[in-house]
Protein backbone atom coordinates (compact mmCIF):
# COMPACT_ATOMS: atom_id res chain seq x y z
CA UNK A 1 0.00 0.00 0.00
CA UNK A 2 1.39 3.37 -0.98
CA UNK A 3 -0.15 6.72 -0.19
CA UNK A 4 0.36 9.48 -2.71
CA UNK A 5 0.43 13.24 -2.14
CA UNK A 6 -0.95 15.50 -4.88
CA UNK A 7 -0.20 19.21 -4.85
CA UNK A 8 -3.34 21.31 -5.51
CA UNK A 9 -2.10 24.37 -7.38
CA UNK A 10 -4.24 27.50 -7.06
CA UNK A 11 -3.99 31.05 -8.26
CA UNK A 12 -5.98 33.94 -6.81
CA UNK A 13 -8.08 31.47 -4.81
CA UNK A 14 -9.11 29.36 -7.80
CA UNK A 15 -7.88 25.82 -8.38
CA UNK A 16 -5.91 25.46 -11.58
CA UNK A 17 -6.75 22.61 -13.93
CA UNK A 18 -3.36 21.06 -13.19
CA UNK A 19 -4.50 20.59 -9.56
CA UNK A 20 -7.21 18.22 -10.78
CA UNK A 21 -4.75 16.53 -13.15
CA UNK A 22 -2.38 15.94 -10.22
CA UNK A 23 -5.17 14.41 -8.14
CA UNK A 24 -6.38 12.28 -11.06
CA UNK A 25 -2.87 10.92 -11.69
CA UNK A 26 -2.27 10.39 -7.97
CA UNK A 27 -5.54 8.42 -7.76
CA UNK A 28 -4.35 6.06 -10.50
CA UNK A 29 -1.01 5.51 -8.73
CA UNK A 30 -2.72 4.93 -5.38
CA UNK A 31 -5.32 2.55 -6.81
CA UNK A 32 -2.56 0.40 -8.28
CA UNK A 33 -1.17 -0.20 -4.79
CA UNK A 34 -4.30 0.13 -2.62
CA UNK A 35 -3.20 3.44 -1.12
CA UNK A 36 -4.86 6.76 -0.39
CA UNK A 37 -4.59 10.11 -2.14
CA UNK A 38 -3.93 13.13 0.02
CA UNK A 39 -4.10 16.54 -1.63
CA UNK A 40 -2.21 19.53 -0.25
CA UNK A 41 -4.11 22.79 -0.69
CA UNK A 42 -2.41 26.01 0.36
CA UNK A 43 -3.87 29.50 0.17
CA UNK A 44 -5.49 32.46 1.86
CA UNK A 45 -8.23 31.87 4.48
CA UNK A 46 -11.26 30.42 2.67
CA UNK A 47 -9.32 28.20 0.28
CA UNK A 48 -10.73 25.16 2.12
CA UNK A 49 -13.91 25.59 0.05
CA UNK A 50 -12.02 24.11 -2.87
CA UNK A 51 -11.48 20.80 -1.08
CA UNK A 52 -14.73 19.39 -2.46
CA UNK A 53 -13.48 19.70 -6.04
CA UNK A 54 -10.38 17.72 -5.10
CA UNK A 55 -12.53 15.00 -3.52
CA UNK A 56 -14.57 14.85 -6.71
CA UNK A 57 -11.44 13.85 -8.60
CA UNK A 58 -10.31 11.24 -6.12
CA UNK A 59 -8.69 12.81 -3.05
CA UNK A 60 -9.37 10.84 0.15
CA UNK A 61 -7.95 13.53 2.39
CA UNK A 62 -7.39 17.22 1.69
CA UNK A 63 -4.71 18.82 3.83
CA UNK A 64 -5.59 22.51 3.95
CA UNK A 65 -3.16 25.20 5.03
CA UNK A 66 -4.74 28.67 5.24
CA UNK A 67 -2.72 31.79 6.04
CA UNK A 68 -2.88 35.47 5.11
CA UNK A 69 0.67 35.32 3.73
CA UNK A 70 -0.18 32.36 1.48
CA UNK A 71 -2.74 33.92 -0.88
CA UNK A 72 -0.08 34.67 -3.48
CA UNK A 73 2.38 31.94 -4.35
CA UNK A 74 5.02 31.91 -1.61
CA UNK A 75 7.68 29.51 -2.83
CA UNK A 76 9.71 29.23 0.34
CA UNK A 77 6.75 28.73 2.65
CA UNK A 78 4.97 26.28 0.34
CA UNK A 79 8.13 24.25 -0.30
CA UNK A 80 8.85 24.04 3.44
CA UNK A 81 5.27 22.96 4.16
CA UNK A 82 5.13 20.44 1.31
CA UNK A 83 8.47 18.86 2.28
CA UNK A 84 7.37 18.65 5.91
CA UNK A 85 4.04 16.99 5.04
CA UNK A 86 5.64 14.57 2.58
CA UNK A 87 8.20 13.53 5.17
CA UNK A 88 5.81 13.18 8.10
CA UNK A 89 3.11 11.50 5.99
CA UNK A 90 5.42 8.81 4.62
CA UNK A 91 4.18 9.25 1.04
CA UNK A 92 5.61 7.09 -1.71
CA UNK A 93 5.22 9.67 -4.47
CA UNK A 94 4.56 13.43 -4.45
CA UNK A 95 2.80 14.58 -7.60
CA UNK A 96 3.23 18.16 -8.83
CA UNK A 97 2.70 19.76 -12.24
CA UNK A 98 5.41 21.01 -14.56
CA UNK A 99 3.63 24.37 -14.64
CA UNK A 100 5.54 27.60 -13.96
CA UNK A 101 4.67 27.20 -10.28
CA UNK A 102 5.35 23.47 -10.19
CA UNK A 103 8.71 23.78 -11.89
CA UNK A 104 9.62 26.39 -9.28
CA UNK A 105 8.36 24.36 -6.37
CA UNK A 106 9.20 20.73 -6.93
CA UNK A 107 13.00 20.98 -7.14
CA UNK A 108 12.93 22.92 -3.87
CA UNK A 109 10.82 20.21 -2.24
CA UNK A 110 13.06 17.44 -3.59
CA UNK A 111 16.14 19.29 -2.34
CA UNK A 112 14.68 19.71 1.14
CA UNK A 113 13.88 15.99 1.25
CA UNK A 114 17.11 14.93 -0.47
CA UNK A 115 15.20 12.76 -2.96
CA UNK A 116 15.02 12.15 -6.70
CA UNK A 117 12.95 14.39 -8.93
CA UNK A 118 11.87 14.34 -12.59
CA UNK A 119 9.75 16.99 -14.34
CA UNK A 120 7.66 16.88 -17.53
CA UNK A 121 6.50 13.35 -16.81
CA UNK A 122 4.07 11.83 -19.30
CA UNK A 123 3.57 8.45 -17.58
CA UNK A 124 4.35 7.17 -14.08
CA UNK A 125 4.07 3.87 -12.28
CA UNK A 126 5.37 2.28 -9.11
CA UNK A 127 7.48 -0.81 -9.72
CA UNK A 128 8.94 -2.47 -6.64
CA UNK A 129 11.32 -0.06 -4.94
CA UNK A 130 11.38 2.36 -7.85
CA UNK A 131 9.05 4.86 -9.46
CA UNK A 132 9.30 4.53 -13.24
CA UNK A 133 8.53 7.60 -15.33
CA UNK A 134 8.50 8.53 -18.99
CA UNK A 135 10.01 11.89 -19.82
CA UNK A 136 10.57 13.37 -23.29
CA UNK A 137 14.13 14.61 -23.87
CA UNK A 138 15.77 16.51 -26.72
CA UNK A 139 12.58 18.50 -27.39
CA UNK A 140 10.51 15.33 -27.58
CA UNK A 141 12.59 13.66 -30.28
CA UNK A 142 13.51 10.91 -27.80
CA UNK A 143 11.52 9.44 -24.91
CA UNK A 144 13.45 8.48 -21.79
CA UNK A 145 12.20 5.91 -19.31
CA UNK A 146 13.79 6.83 -16.00
CA UNK A 147 13.88 5.14 -12.62
CA UNK A 148 13.64 7.19 -9.43
CA UNK A 149 15.18 5.09 -6.67
CA UNK A 150 14.41 7.32 -3.69
CA UNK A 151 11.43 7.18 -1.34
CA UNK A 152 9.56 9.38 -1.75
CA UNK A 153 9.90 10.24 -5.43
CA UNK A 154 8.94 13.73 -6.53
CA UNK A 155 7.46 14.07 -10.02
CA UNK A 156 6.12 16.92 -12.12
CA UNK A 157 3.46 15.91 -14.64
CA UNK A 158 3.33 17.47 -18.11
CA UNK A 159 0.33 19.85 -18.00
CA UNK A 160 -2.57 18.78 -20.20
CA UNK A 161 -1.26 15.24 -20.51
CA UNK A 162 -3.60 13.70 -17.91
CA UNK A 163 -7.22 13.20 -18.89
CA UNK A 164 -9.36 14.27 -15.96
CA UNK A 165 -11.35 11.45 -14.39
CA UNK A 166 -14.08 11.98 -11.83
CA UNK A 167 -13.65 9.48 -9.04
CA UNK A 168 -15.64 11.01 -6.21
CA UNK A 169 -14.58 10.47 -2.61
CA UNK A 170 -16.00 12.08 0.49
CA UNK A 171 -12.74 13.84 1.12
CA UNK A 172 -11.83 14.36 4.73
CA UNK A 173 -10.51 17.87 5.35
CA UNK A 174 -7.63 18.31 7.77
CA UNK A 175 -6.27 21.72 8.66
CA UNK A 176 -2.47 21.90 8.76
CA UNK A 177 -0.20 24.68 9.97
CA UNK A 178 2.57 26.43 8.02
CA UNK A 179 6.15 25.56 8.85
CA UNK A 180 7.78 28.64 10.34
CA UNK A 181 6.57 32.14 9.51
CA UNK A 182 5.37 32.46 5.88
CA UNK A 183 5.74 36.26 6.13
CA UNK A 184 9.51 35.89 6.56
CA UNK A 185 10.21 34.61 3.01
CA UNK A 186 13.18 36.09 1.16
CA UNK A 187 11.21 36.17 -2.08
CA UNK A 188 7.88 37.99 -2.00
CA UNK A 189 5.29 38.55 -4.69
CA UNK A 190 4.73 42.32 -4.99
CA UNK A 191 2.33 42.29 -7.88
CA UNK A 192 0.50 39.88 -10.12
CA UNK A 193 -0.75 41.01 -13.49
CA UNK A 194 -3.33 38.74 -15.03
CA UNK A 195 -3.41 38.45 -18.81
CA UNK A 196 -5.33 40.96 -20.89
CA UNK A 197 -8.65 39.23 -20.27
CA UNK A 198 -10.24 36.35 -18.46
CA UNK A 199 -9.67 34.19 -21.53
CA UNK A 200 -8.44 30.64 -21.14
CA UNK A 201 -4.74 29.98 -20.83
CA UNK A 202 -3.06 27.90 -23.57
CA UNK A 203 -2.14 25.29 -20.98
CA UNK A 204 -5.73 24.80 -19.85
CA UNK A 205 -7.66 25.27 -23.10
CA UNK A 206 -8.93 22.16 -24.94
CA UNK A 207 -8.42 24.06 -28.20
CA UNK A 208 -5.36 26.16 -29.04
CA UNK A 209 -5.20 28.46 -32.07
CA UNK A 210 -1.51 29.16 -32.63
CA UNK A 211 -0.34 31.86 -34.99
CA UNK A 212 2.95 32.45 -36.75
CA UNK A 213 4.47 35.04 -39.03
CA UNK A 214 1.91 34.06 -41.67
CA UNK A 215 -0.56 36.27 -39.77
CA UNK A 216 1.63 39.15 -40.97
CA UNK A 217 1.25 41.54 -37.99
CA UNK A 218 0.05 41.88 -34.41
CA UNK A 219 -3.28 43.06 -35.86
CA UNK A 220 -3.37 39.92 -38.00
CA UNK A 221 -3.87 37.91 -34.79
CA UNK A 222 -7.42 39.23 -34.70
CA UNK A 223 -8.20 36.41 -37.15
CA UNK A 224 -6.85 33.85 -34.66
CA UNK A 225 -8.74 35.50 -31.78
CA UNK A 226 -11.98 35.44 -33.76
CA UNK A 227 -11.55 31.72 -34.39
CA UNK A 228 -10.81 31.15 -30.69
CA UNK A 229 -13.98 33.06 -29.80
CA UNK A 230 -15.98 30.91 -32.23
CA UNK A 231 -14.83 27.75 -30.45
CA UNK A 232 -15.62 29.24 -27.06
CA UNK A 233 -13.13 26.96 -25.30
CA UNK A 234 -9.98 28.04 -27.13
CA UNK A 235 -6.86 30.07 -26.34
CA UNK A 236 -4.46 31.84 -28.66
CA UNK A 237 -0.78 30.85 -28.76
CA UNK A 238 2.15 31.98 -30.86
CA UNK A 239 5.53 31.04 -32.27
CA UNK A 240 8.82 32.35 -30.95
CA UNK A 241 9.35 34.62 -33.96
CA UNK A 242 6.04 36.32 -33.29
CA UNK A 243 6.80 36.79 -29.58
CA UNK A 244 10.31 38.07 -30.33
CA UNK A 245 8.73 40.65 -32.64
CA UNK A 246 6.47 41.75 -29.80
CA UNK A 247 3.22 40.82 -31.54
CA UNK A 248 2.26 38.55 -28.64
CA UNK A 249 3.54 38.13 -25.05
CA UNK A 250 6.14 35.47 -24.29
CA UNK A 251 3.63 33.78 -21.98
CA UNK A 252 1.81 32.63 -25.14
CA UNK A 253 4.96 31.26 -26.77
CA UNK A 254 4.77 27.57 -27.67
CA UNK A 255 7.93 25.57 -28.34
CA UNK A 256 11.37 24.60 -27.13
CA UNK A 257 12.01 27.77 -25.14
CA UNK A 258 8.33 28.46 -24.53
CA UNK A 259 5.45 26.34 -23.29
CA UNK A 260 4.58 22.73 -24.04
CA UNK A 261 0.87 22.21 -24.66
CA UNK A 262 -1.22 19.11 -25.33
CA UNK A 263 -4.73 20.29 -26.22
CA UNK A 264 -7.41 18.15 -27.83
CA UNK A 265 -7.20 20.32 -30.95
CA UNK A 266 -4.27 22.44 -32.10
CA UNK A 267 -4.80 24.70 -35.10
CA UNK A 268 -1.53 26.08 -36.48
CA UNK A 269 -2.15 29.11 -38.68
CA UNK A 270 0.60 30.65 -40.74
CA UNK A 271 3.19 28.50 -38.95
CA UNK A 272 5.81 26.75 -41.07
CA UNK A 273 6.67 24.23 -38.36
CA UNK A 274 10.27 24.71 -37.23
CA UNK A 275 11.42 21.77 -35.12
CA UNK A 276 11.66 24.08 -32.09
CA UNK A 277 7.96 24.91 -32.45
CA UNK A 278 6.95 21.27 -32.98
CA UNK A 279 8.64 20.48 -29.65
CA UNK A 280 5.92 22.44 -27.89
CA UNK A 281 2.84 20.97 -29.56
CA UNK A 282 3.54 17.58 -31.11
CA UNK A 283 1.65 15.75 -28.36
CA UNK A 284 -1.59 17.58 -29.18
CA UNK A 285 -4.33 15.03 -29.87
CA UNK A 286 -5.48 16.46 -33.21
CA UNK A 287 -3.40 18.91 -35.24
CA UNK A 288 -4.73 21.10 -38.05
CA UNK A 289 -2.39 23.21 -40.20
CA UNK A 290 -3.34 26.11 -42.43
CA UNK A 291 -0.48 27.46 -44.50
CA UNK A 292 -0.05 28.79 -48.01
CA UNK A 293 3.16 26.78 -48.54
CA UNK A 294 2.17 23.18 -49.24
CA UNK A 295 5.79 22.09 -48.51
CA UNK A 296 5.74 23.57 -44.98
CA UNK A 297 7.01 21.01 -42.40
CA UNK A 298 3.91 21.57 -40.24
CA UNK A 299 1.90 19.49 -42.74
CA UNK A 300 4.10 16.47 -41.95
CA UNK A 301 2.78 16.22 -38.40
CA UNK A 302 -0.69 17.69 -38.95
CA UNK A 303 -3.68 15.33 -39.05
CA UNK A 304 -5.53 17.69 -41.38
CA UNK A 305 -4.21 20.49 -43.55
CA UNK A 306 -5.56 23.25 -45.72
CA UNK A 307 -3.21 24.87 -48.21
CA UNK A 308 -4.20 28.49 -48.53
CA UNK A 309 -3.92 32.09 -47.42
CA UNK A 310 -4.86 32.41 -43.75
CA UNK A 311 -6.57 35.74 -44.46
CA UNK A 312 -9.00 33.87 -46.68
CA UNK A 313 -9.31 30.53 -44.86
CA UNK A 314 -9.62 31.74 -41.26
CA UNK A 315 -12.75 33.90 -41.64
CA UNK A 316 -14.45 31.02 -43.47
CA UNK A 317 -13.40 28.56 -40.76
CA UNK A 318 -14.54 30.95 -38.01
CA UNK A 319 -17.97 31.24 -39.62
CA UNK A 320 -18.23 27.46 -40.09
CA UNK A 321 -17.22 26.75 -36.47
CA UNK A 322 -19.80 29.28 -35.20
CA UNK A 323 -22.44 27.56 -37.30
CA UNK A 324 -21.41 24.08 -36.13
CA UNK A 325 -21.45 25.09 -32.47
CA UNK A 326 -24.84 26.78 -32.84
CA UNK A 327 -26.35 23.45 -33.82
CA UNK A 328 -25.06 21.75 -30.63
CA UNK B 1 29.18 41.94 -7.15
CA UNK B 2 30.49 38.41 -7.55
CA UNK B 3 28.41 36.42 -9.99
CA UNK B 4 28.60 32.76 -11.01
CA UNK B 5 26.92 31.63 -14.21
CA UNK B 6 26.35 27.90 -14.74
CA UNK B 7 26.32 26.86 -18.40
CA UNK B 8 25.68 23.61 -20.22
CA UNK B 9 26.92 22.28 -23.55
CA UNK B 10 23.96 20.93 -25.50
CA UNK B 11 23.52 19.34 -28.92
CA UNK B 12 21.86 21.19 -31.78
CA UNK B 13 18.22 20.15 -31.59
CA UNK B 14 17.85 20.16 -35.38
CA UNK B 15 19.87 16.93 -35.44
CA UNK B 16 18.51 13.45 -36.02
CA UNK B 17 19.27 11.63 -32.76
CA UNK B 18 20.39 8.01 -32.57
CA UNK B 19 20.26 5.78 -29.52
CA UNK B 20 23.58 4.14 -28.57
CA UNK B 21 24.00 0.38 -28.43
CA UNK B 22 23.66 0.48 -24.62
CA UNK B 23 20.07 1.69 -25.08
CA UNK B 24 20.41 4.30 -22.34
CA UNK B 25 22.40 7.08 -24.00
CA UNK B 26 22.50 8.94 -27.29
CA UNK B 27 25.19 8.50 -29.90
CA UNK B 28 27.00 11.83 -29.99
CA UNK B 29 28.91 11.13 -33.21
CA UNK B 30 28.21 13.80 -35.79
CA UNK B 31 26.26 16.06 -33.42
CA UNK B 32 27.06 19.77 -33.22
CA UNK B 33 27.19 21.31 -29.76
CA UNK B 34 26.89 24.84 -28.45
CA UNK B 35 26.09 26.70 -25.25
CA UNK B 36 22.49 26.16 -24.10
CA UNK B 37 20.65 29.27 -25.31
CA UNK B 38 19.00 30.20 -21.97
CA UNK B 39 22.45 29.83 -20.35
CA UNK B 40 23.79 32.38 -22.86
CA UNK B 41 21.05 34.75 -21.65
CA UNK B 42 22.27 34.09 -18.10
CA UNK B 43 25.87 34.93 -19.13
CA UNK B 44 24.59 38.13 -20.76
CA UNK B 45 22.67 39.03 -17.60
CA UNK B 46 25.80 38.53 -15.50
CA UNK B 47 27.90 40.66 -17.83
CA UNK B 48 25.33 43.46 -17.91
CA UNK B 49 25.09 43.54 -14.11
CA UNK B 50 28.87 43.74 -13.80
CA UNK B 51 29.08 46.45 -16.47
CA UNK B 52 26.37 48.49 -14.77
CA UNK B 53 28.07 48.20 -11.40
CA UNK B 54 31.43 49.07 -12.97
CA UNK B 55 33.09 46.35 -10.94
CA UNK B 56 32.79 42.74 -9.90
CA UNK B 57 33.55 39.33 -11.32
CA UNK B 58 31.65 36.92 -13.57
CA UNK B 59 32.73 33.30 -13.11
CA UNK B 60 31.50 30.67 -15.55
CA UNK B 61 31.05 27.09 -14.46
CA UNK B 62 30.27 23.99 -16.48
CA UNK B 63 30.11 20.30 -15.60
CA UNK B 64 30.97 17.46 -17.93
CA UNK B 65 33.67 15.95 -20.12
CA UNK B 66 36.66 17.98 -21.38
CA UNK B 67 34.60 19.23 -24.33
CA UNK B 68 32.59 21.52 -22.01
CA UNK B 69 35.69 23.68 -21.77
CA UNK B 70 34.77 24.95 -25.25
CA UNK B 71 31.46 26.14 -23.83
CA UNK B 72 33.23 27.86 -20.94
CA UNK B 73 35.59 29.52 -23.45
CA UNK B 74 32.59 30.81 -25.38
CA UNK B 75 31.27 32.50 -22.23
CA UNK B 76 34.75 33.87 -21.52
CA UNK B 77 34.88 35.26 -25.06
CA UNK B 78 31.58 37.03 -24.38
CA UNK B 79 33.33 38.77 -21.48
CA UNK B 80 33.26 36.53 -18.39
CA UNK B 81 36.38 36.71 -16.23
CA UNK B 82 37.31 33.11 -15.48
CA UNK B 83 36.09 29.57 -15.78
CA UNK B 84 35.62 26.51 -13.60
CA UNK B 85 35.34 23.09 -15.21
CA UNK B 86 33.81 20.40 -13.01
CA UNK B 87 35.15 17.31 -14.73
CA UNK B 88 32.90 14.26 -15.17
CA UNK B 89 32.84 11.50 -17.80
CA UNK B 90 29.37 12.60 -18.82
CA UNK B 91 26.62 14.90 -17.58
CA UNK B 92 24.28 12.74 -15.51
CA UNK B 93 20.54 12.78 -16.17
CA UNK B 94 19.93 13.18 -12.43
CA UNK B 95 19.56 16.94 -11.85
CA UNK B 96 20.12 16.45 -8.12
CA UNK B 97 23.60 15.00 -8.74
CA UNK B 98 24.49 17.94 -10.98
CA UNK B 99 23.16 20.42 -8.43
CA UNK B 100 25.06 18.72 -5.59
CA UNK B 101 28.36 19.07 -7.47
CA UNK B 102 27.70 22.70 -8.39
CA UNK B 103 26.63 23.61 -4.86
CA UNK B 104 29.75 21.94 -3.41
CA UNK B 105 31.92 24.06 -5.70
CA UNK B 106 30.13 27.38 -5.16
CA UNK B 107 29.44 26.95 -1.44
CA UNK B 108 32.35 28.94 -0.04
CA UNK B 109 32.88 31.19 -3.05
CA UNK B 110 31.14 34.25 -1.63
CA UNK B 111 28.87 34.70 -4.65
CA UNK B 112 26.13 37.33 -4.50
CA UNK B 113 24.28 35.90 -7.48
CA UNK B 114 24.27 32.50 -9.15
CA UNK B 115 22.63 32.47 -12.57
CA UNK B 116 21.33 29.58 -14.65
CA UNK B 117 19.32 29.31 -17.86
CA UNK B 118 15.73 28.30 -17.17
CA UNK B 119 16.18 24.88 -18.70
CA UNK B 120 18.21 22.92 -21.22
CA UNK B 121 16.41 21.18 -24.09
CA UNK B 122 18.41 17.95 -23.86
CA UNK B 123 17.43 16.72 -20.40
CA UNK B 124 14.38 19.07 -20.24
CA UNK B 125 14.16 19.01 -16.46
CA UNK B 126 14.83 22.62 -15.43
CA UNK B 127 15.51 21.79 -11.79
CA UNK B 128 19.22 22.32 -11.15
CA UNK B 129 19.08 26.03 -10.27
CA UNK B 130 16.40 25.70 -7.60
CA UNK B 131 18.10 22.66 -6.05
CA UNK B 132 21.41 24.55 -5.86
CA UNK B 133 19.57 27.43 -4.15
CA UNK B 134 18.14 25.05 -1.55
CA UNK B 135 21.46 23.31 -0.95
CA UNK B 136 23.19 26.70 -0.43
CA UNK B 137 20.20 28.23 1.40
CA UNK B 138 20.06 31.14 -1.09
CA UNK B 139 16.90 32.97 -2.14
CA UNK B 140 15.69 31.68 -5.49
CA UNK B 141 13.63 33.10 -8.37
CA UNK B 142 13.03 30.89 -11.40
CA UNK B 143 12.13 31.83 -14.99
CA UNK B 144 13.15 35.47 -14.73
CA UNK B 145 12.20 37.55 -17.78
CA UNK B 146 12.83 40.99 -16.27
CA UNK B 147 15.32 42.14 -13.63
CA UNK B 148 16.07 45.32 -11.69
CA UNK B 149 18.77 45.20 -9.05
CA UNK B 150 18.89 47.40 -5.96
CA UNK B 151 21.00 47.42 -2.81
CA UNK B 152 20.96 43.98 -1.24
CA UNK B 153 18.38 42.54 -3.59
CA UNK B 154 16.27 43.10 -6.65
CA UNK B 155 12.93 42.81 -8.38
CA UNK B 156 12.28 40.11 -10.97
CA UNK B 157 9.48 39.55 -13.44
CA UNK B 158 8.30 35.99 -14.04
CA UNK B 159 6.05 34.80 -16.84
CA UNK B 160 3.33 32.52 -15.52
CA UNK B 161 0.59 30.87 -17.51
CA UNK B 162 -1.57 33.82 -18.53
CA UNK B 163 -0.06 36.18 -15.95
CA UNK B 164 3.07 38.01 -14.91
CA UNK B 165 4.41 37.96 -11.39
CA UNK B 166 6.72 40.62 -9.96
CA UNK B 167 8.76 39.44 -6.98
CA UNK B 168 11.26 41.07 -4.67
CA UNK B 169 14.21 39.02 -3.52
CA UNK B 170 17.22 39.44 -1.28
CA UNK B 171 20.85 38.59 -1.98
CA UNK B 172 22.53 36.19 -2.13
CA UNK B 173 20.23 34.61 -4.67
CA UNK B 174 19.95 32.05 -7.43
CA UNK B 175 18.08 33.20 -10.54
CA UNK B 176 17.15 31.10 -13.56
CA UNK B 177 16.82 33.14 -16.73
CA UNK B 178 13.93 32.94 -19.18
CA UNK B 179 13.31 34.32 -22.64
CA UNK B 180 12.77 38.06 -22.84
CA UNK B 181 15.37 39.17 -20.30
CA UNK B 182 17.97 40.05 -22.91
CA UNK B 183 19.57 39.05 -26.19
CA UNK B 184 22.94 37.39 -25.71
CA UNK B 185 25.85 39.21 -27.34
CA UNK B 186 28.06 37.51 -29.89
CA UNK B 187 31.71 37.13 -28.91
CA UNK B 188 33.89 39.70 -30.68
CA UNK B 189 37.18 38.68 -32.31
CA UNK B 190 38.93 40.62 -29.57
CA UNK B 191 36.88 38.73 -27.00
CA UNK B 192 37.75 35.40 -28.57
CA UNK B 193 41.46 36.22 -28.47
CA UNK B 194 41.25 37.49 -24.89
CA UNK B 195 39.36 34.35 -23.77
CA UNK B 196 42.34 32.18 -24.64
CA UNK B 197 44.35 33.83 -21.89
CA UNK B 198 41.67 33.86 -19.23
CA UNK B 199 42.09 31.40 -16.35
CA UNK B 200 40.15 28.13 -16.32
CA UNK B 201 40.44 25.70 -13.45
CA UNK B 202 39.50 22.04 -13.85
CA UNK B 203 38.63 19.81 -10.92
CA UNK B 204 36.63 16.61 -10.41
CA UNK B 205 32.85 17.02 -10.02
CA UNK B 206 31.53 15.72 -6.69
CA UNK B 207 28.43 14.10 -8.16
CA UNK B 208 27.64 11.48 -5.50
CA UNK B 209 25.26 8.60 -6.14
CA UNK B 210 22.45 9.38 -8.61
CA UNK B 211 18.86 8.87 -7.46
CA UNK B 212 17.46 9.05 -10.98
CA UNK B 213 18.83 6.89 -13.79
CA UNK B 214 17.80 6.30 -17.39
CA UNK B 215 16.58 2.74 -17.90
CA UNK B 216 15.94 3.01 -21.61
CA UNK B 217 15.52 5.42 -24.49
CA UNK B 218 13.12 5.09 -27.38
CA UNK B 219 12.00 7.12 -30.34
CA UNK B 220 8.44 8.46 -30.03
CA UNK B 221 5.88 6.77 -32.24
CA UNK B 222 5.35 8.56 -35.55
CA UNK B 223 2.08 10.39 -35.88
CA UNK B 224 -0.11 8.66 -38.44
CA UNK B 225 0.16 10.40 -41.81
CA UNK B 226 -2.20 13.33 -42.10
CA UNK B 227 -4.08 14.53 -45.11
CA UNK B 228 -4.37 17.76 -47.01
CA UNK B 229 -8.10 18.35 -46.99
CA UNK B 230 -7.98 20.84 -49.84
CA UNK B 231 -7.01 24.33 -50.87
CA UNK B 232 -8.36 27.70 -49.77
CA UNK B 233 -11.70 28.52 -48.13
CA UNK B 234 -13.41 25.89 -50.27
CA UNK B 235 -11.78 23.20 -48.10
CA UNK B 236 -13.33 24.53 -44.88
CA UNK B 237 -16.62 22.53 -44.96
CA UNK B 238 -14.72 19.26 -45.37
CA UNK B 239 -12.32 20.16 -42.54
CA UNK B 240 -15.25 20.95 -40.24
CA UNK B 241 -16.91 17.65 -41.19
CA UNK B 242 -13.71 15.73 -40.35
CA UNK B 243 -13.29 17.57 -37.03
CA UNK B 244 -16.88 16.63 -36.14
CA UNK B 245 -17.06 13.05 -37.36
CA UNK B 246 -13.52 11.67 -37.42
CA UNK B 247 -11.53 13.62 -34.81
CA UNK B 248 -14.66 14.39 -32.73
CA UNK B 249 -13.24 17.64 -31.42
CA UNK B 250 -15.97 19.97 -32.60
Amino acid sequence: MANILAFAEQRSGELRKVALENVTAARALADATGGEVHALLVGAPGIAQKAEQLGKHGADVVLVCEHDALGDYNAEAVAALAADRIKSGGYRVAVFSTSAQGRDLLPRVAAKLGVGVVTDVTEARIEGDAVIVKHPINIGKVIATASIASTPAVIGLRPGNTTLVENPKAAKVEQVQPVGDPSAARVKVKEMKQGASAKLDIGDAPVVIAGGRGLKSAEGFKLAEDLADAFGNAAVGATRAVCDDGWRPHSEQIGQTGRVVSPDLYIAVGISGAIQHLAGMRTSRTIVAINKDKEAPIFKIADYGIVGDVAEVLPALTAAVREARKSH
Amino acid sequence: MKIAVCVKRVPDMDARFRISADGTSLDEAGLKFDINEPDAWAVEAGLQLKEKAGQGEVVVLSLGPPAVQETIRKALSMGADRGIHLAADRVPFDGFSIARAIAAELKDGGYDLILFGKMSPDSSNGIVGAIVAELLDYACVTAVSGLEMADGGGTAKRELEGAQEFVEFTLPAVLTVDEGLNTARYPSLKGIMAAKKKPMESKPAQLGEPMVTIKSLEMPPDRPPGKIVGEGAAAVPELVRLLQTEAKVL
